[in-house]
């Protein structure tokens, strides 16, 4: 498994940079260096000289790509993509175009999207496997076309419907919780609550018809029937034999998104004013911080890959048959 | 698992004794005088020298404390004393430097002295450069980055300490306007009048290639149109006769800057903990950033030390009836503690405010109806809803003007031929736009001047703000809005291409008289007599979206009214910025927010010297008019005078017949205020305001108490509906193992 992992690893490699490559080429199709000096100093009063002063104090007087004014390894090293990219290998994001250090942003910002975004995770995680065995429970009966029924219609109810209408019922109306901001420590629980809420049933409906469908098609397997006739019951067989094999499917979908849980939620995070990294890299966007998108887009591919590796290994865990070469 | 919900939801339950759960602050904060409110945006930097926005200027002006400011009551807007003990003395010099007379006329002014002393023993905020050891040395004036392991915010250090203000440090802060590391917006517009300073930025950017990691001193290179006088005085020579300098100097950019606070920030570990003078002013106003945290909040606290300023004793006519000098001759800032919550989204802010757990909002169009009425006579109030709770409204014409420009440049809806002939060649456009075709078009200035006048006429501005501002706004007569000097109110400042006087009303003149305007322009229907071609005009706008499209189409419609096309080219902001230096555009939407209250600060962007094309000025349509320049020249340094309003009045009268914008309109501030707040009045040129609000706690806490009252029954329904439902399931799986 060692081997396989550490190919994994080397295979990140190339992908990383292509990703890189990528994103620095989407960005400066789009802006310019002295666009983004512009959205950086504003717009009234900009001189051509504050735009070729910012330009140089930030690295961005430098050729693109290829720089054929030097010579040796200076033609690729003393560019603007190597000279943002290379440190992003040892983790090294440097500042932002607005002088912030990139790290640091970071590393602040990820606490209150974790907040949020792990007790979502496990908790939608429970209420979407239980929800789902509970219709598998009751298959074809008036319990399961109810729930079915629900979980069509709250599939058909946009995201941000549940944060407003959450927001005016809960907060507004009963006064139950803040309607927005945070805090950190046992303290602000009463301002993650209903966000948490709110993400948990905005996926119950897609989320438990999927588990549902999967569950469905183990329960009609050769081993479920041994096990039924065996005499086990009906709950026995669901969570000691069906939950087990079903698992495979489930980890595919779930354990690739654990290592990106920190990244946030732009919607969620900006209604109920959590200070996480959920609009980080919009703003970004919108900035046209370049500093900020690649580190921000790296560390994505970073986690995505970090997450498949673990899909992985978790398959060996789960799944005997299944070994890593 | 179900342990852990039970207990969770017994604690939620028990938890029904009046207190407020959806109180975002701390409870302990109850019965403080602190303000709450919101920001929507972060600021970039909080550097004095190189803030310039309002949502920057929104903290700065609290923490900073500059010669001048505003005063706060009267109106017109009129600059007394801050940090200074009085008005500035101006001496003027020829340009051998001999003295003149203060009647001198301008030309013969060569520069202009102005000296300045502050009030003595104001002090600086609580800091950690301030702080001195057991012998009275800097304490953290020496760091390494170990020193710094544990330091994560300014509130880390152990110790702070404070100095007096002295006349150096405000001169230190000219000095750090011409820092090759620092990015000032205004750079060019100060080193075109301070005396030297282009010269001492050229030396300072020589210094730091010498030696490009090292900490540049400014204090080693003396500024010569800056001097310290004495402990409390200074002086700053600016060339020629430049009255709007008074003005800049009741902007942060020339609040005073201890040398140290530079030397601290620069030390090795800080910039990597986001510690730096952009993050963590050092000031010498009555507030201080005691928290930042610009993803979440940020809260100014009570400066301990500024104790130089009463709240004013006069203001205008009815302010005694409002209210507004109750608290006269109190010492300020009346309240202790600034907290300013990151609300990105318009709802949950207004909902808060509702609440009673914002003090102050604006007014989003989403809320628009909710909040305000307009009566049947024009007259803006709070609803009935508002009123219940006590909400007042405070509105004001904001000093800004948001225009739609034609571009002097072009052949059909441009300016004169004799221009276009001086004008410097347009850069073609990358999709081979409309650049090359500008020199070969026949031009006639009275045919396009007829078509701008036709336009001007059709684009109903009063329909715009009364569908997309919520009547938020006023149709400007002119560049100039209401509050500044320059403008006329009444029969004698309206536009009469467009307007006539009416029943003691301006009304906009008939579609057909815009018609008759077109045919006399060539186009008889909307289409060019010579070329038997529609009339085509091209807008070039950022405005994309649903959101937009309403205006779009509106405006679409105000040119059909005429038979004129309009076509719409929606563009990325670097694009439609790139066609606007290049001179690559028909018709644009733009917008003015003014730095002072000075006529000068409008008229200029439509100066010919201010061309976008070629001169990289503000004059975005590129307008050119040599009677205009010339009378604006002669204006630009007049003091405020009977003389100068009829200068200004040719200057208006120009532009009316010209018409090289569409004047738009003024926006209008419209803001709501909970009871409890006192001596809120709007002031658009003010940004220190908050040190003049007082909030009344008892009522605050009192009627927060009654409005936001904990409703427990979902809880109870919520837990019995579940518990109900495990019993039915349970049964249902019983029965189902025993059938089986």
């Amino acid at each position: 498994m060692l081997a396989y992992l550490l190919r994994r690893i080397f295979y990140a490699v190339p992908i990383l940079i292509g990703v890189n490559l990528l994103t620095f080429a989407l960005f400066f199709v789009v802006n310019t260096p002295d666009d983004m000096a512009r959205m950086q100093l504003g717009i009234k009063r900009v001189t051509p000289e504050a735009i070729g002063k910012w330009k140089q104090q930030h690295g961005y007087d430098k050729p693109l790509l290829v720089n054929g004014a030097a010579s040796g390894t200076g033609k690729l090293t003393d560019t603007i993509f190597w000279q943002k990219s290379a440190s992003m290998f040892v983790l090294d994001f440097g500042y932002s175009d607005d002088g912030r250090n990139i790290s640091r942003e970071i590393q602040t910002r990820m606490g209150p999207s974790l907040a949020i975004a792990l007790p979502t995770f496990v908790v939608g995680l429970v209420v979407y496997v239980s929800f789902a065995l509970l219709m598998t429970l009751f298959r074809a009966t008036a319990l399961d076309i109810a729930g079915v029924a629900l979980c069509v219609l709250l599939m058909s109810v946009s995201g941000l419907f549940y944060i407003i209408g959450g927001q005016f019922v809960v907060s507004k109306l009963w006064h139950l919780v803040p309607i927005s901001g945070y805090d950190g420590g046992l303290g602000g629980f009463k301002f993650v609550a209903l966000p948490i809420v709110i993400g948990v049933i905005g996926s119950v409906g897609s989320s438990s018809r999927w588990y549902r469908t999967i569950f469905l098609e183990e329960i009609g397997k050769d081993y479920v029937r041994t096990a039924r006739a065996k005499g086990l019951s009906e709950l026995r067989v669901l969570f000691r034999h069906v939950l087990k094999n079903a698992m495979i499917p489930i980890l595919t979908g779930v354990v690739v998104v654990i290592p990106l849980l920190f990244m946030g939620s732009l919607l969620t995070e900006s209604f109920f004013g959590i200070p996480g990294l959920g609009s980080y890299t919009i703003d970004a966007i919108n900035a046209q911080d370049f500093s900020v998108v690649r580190a921000m887009v790296f560390l994505g591919s970073l986690l995505y890959i970090v997450g498949l590796i673990l899909t992985d290994i978790s398959y060996t865990m789960v799944d005997p048959r299944v070994r890593l070469q | 698992m179900k342990r852990p919900v039970c207990f969770l939801l017994a604690v939620l339950l028990s938890a029904c004794n009046g207190e407020l759960w959806n109180n975002p602050y701390p409870a302990a904060d109850e019965g403080k005088p602190i303000l709450y409110t919101a920001f929507t945006e972060r600021p970039k930097h909080l550097d004095p020298a190189q803030a310039y926005s309002e949502n920057e200027y929104e903290f700065l002006a609290q923490i900073y404390a500059p010669p001048l400011q505003y005063h706060y009551l009267k109106r017109p807007y009129e600059l007394i004393p801050l940090a200074a003990s009085g008005m500035p003395a101006v001496h003027y010099l020829d340009k051998n430097r001999r003295p003149l007379p203060d009647n001198a006329p301008a030309e013969k002014i060569g520069f202009s002295v102005y000296e300045i002393r502050i009030k003595p023993n104001m002090r600086y905020q609580p800091h950690p450069v301030f702080a001195l050891n057991g012998q009275g040395k800097p304490e953290y004036d020496h760091l390494t980055p170990q020193d710094l392991r544990d330091i994560h915010a300014l509130g880390d250090f152990p110790h702070s300490g404070t100095r007096t203000v002295t006349a150096a440090d405000y001169v230190y802060q000219i000095k750090r306007l011409a820092h090759p590391q620092l990015h000032l917006p205004i750079f060019g517009v100060m080193s075109e009048y301070i005396v030297g300073l282009k010269d001492y930025a050229a030396t300072l950017q020589q210094e730091l290639k010498k030696n490009p990691d090292a900490f540049l001193d400014l204090n080693a290179y003396p500024l010569p149109g800056v001097q310290v006088v004495d402990e409390h005085t200074y002086r700053i020579e600016v060339h020629g006769k430049y009255p709007q300098f008074a003005y800049w100097l009741a902007m942060p950019f020339f609040a005073p800057m201890p040398h140290e606070a530079e030397r601290f920030y620069a030390q090795p570990g800080m910039r990597e903990r986001n510690l730096t003078l952009d993050w963590w002013p050092v000031g010498s106003g009555p507030y201080y950033l005691s928290e930042n945290n610009p993803n979440q909040r940020m809260v100014l606290s009570r400066n301990p030390y500024y104790d130089s300023e009463r709240y004013p004793p006069e203001g205008e006519a009815g302010d005694a009836q409002a209210g507004l000098l109750a608290d006269a001759g109190k010492p300020l800032p009346l309240i202790d503690k600034v907290v300013f919550s990151l609300e990105k989204e318009t709802i949950p802010y207004w909902n808060k405010f509702l609440q009673g757990y914002y003090d102050a909002s604006g007014i989003s169009s989403d809320s628009f109806d909710q909040a305000v009425q307009v009566s049947v006579g024009g007259e803006t109030n709070v609803t009935d809803e508002m009123k219940v709770q006590g909400i007042t409204l405070s509105t004001a014409v904001a000093t800004s003007t948001m225009y739609t420009g034609f571009n002097w440049l072009d052949p059909v809806v441009g300016g004169v031929c004799e221009n276009l002939k001086s004008a410097p060649s347009p850069q073609p456009s990358p999709d081979g736009g409309r650049g090359g075709e500008r020199k070969n078009a026949s031009c006639d200035p009275d045919r396009s001047r007829k078509l701008r006048q036709a336009i001007a006429i059709a684009v109903d501005f009063e329909e715009f703000v009364s569908i997309f501002a919520n009547g938020r706004g006023i149709a400007a007569q002119s560049p100039i809005p209401p509050g500044i000097f320059g403008y006329r109110d009444g029969e004698a400042g309206i536009n009469r291409i467009v307007y006539d006087w009416v029943s003691g009303a301006p009304k906009r003149k008939s579609v057909e008289e815009a018609k008759r305007l077109l045919v006399e322009a060539g186009y008889p229907n909307g289409v060019d007599a010579q070329t038997r071609q529609p009339l085509v005009i091209n807008l070039d706008t950022t405005a994309t979206g649903v959101g937009n499209k309403a205006r779009l189409d509106w405006l679409r419609k105000q040119f059909d009214k005429i038979s004129v096309q309009l076509v719409v080219r929606s563009t990325d902001y670097n694009r439609f910025q790139d066609k606007i230096r290049k001179g690559d555009t028909q018709m644009f939407y733009f917008g003015w927010n003014a730095d002072y209250p000075d006529p000068e600060n409008f008229l200029f962007l439509l100066h010919g010297a201010q061309a976008k094309v070629g001169k990289d000025g503000e004059n975005a349509a590129n307008y050119s008019n040599t009677e205009y320049d010339q009378l604006f020249a002669q204006m630009k340094n007049m003091e405020n005078s009977p003389a100068r309003q009829t200068i200004i009045d040719k200057m208006l009268e120009i532009l009316r017949r010209d018409s090289p914008w569409l004047w738009g309109f003024h926006p209008k501030n419209y803001v709501l205020q909970h009871g409890w707040l006192h001596n809120v009045k709007s002031n658009v040129m003010a940004n220190n305001k908050l040190k003049y609000w007082r909030v009344d706690t008892t009522r605050r806490d009192s009627l927060r108490r009654d409005w936001n009252q904990p409703s427990c029954w979902p809880l109870w329904l919520g837990a019995t509906t579940l518990l109900l439902f495990g019993v039915w399931m349970w049964r249902a799986l019983r029965r189902r193992e025993d059938a089986k």
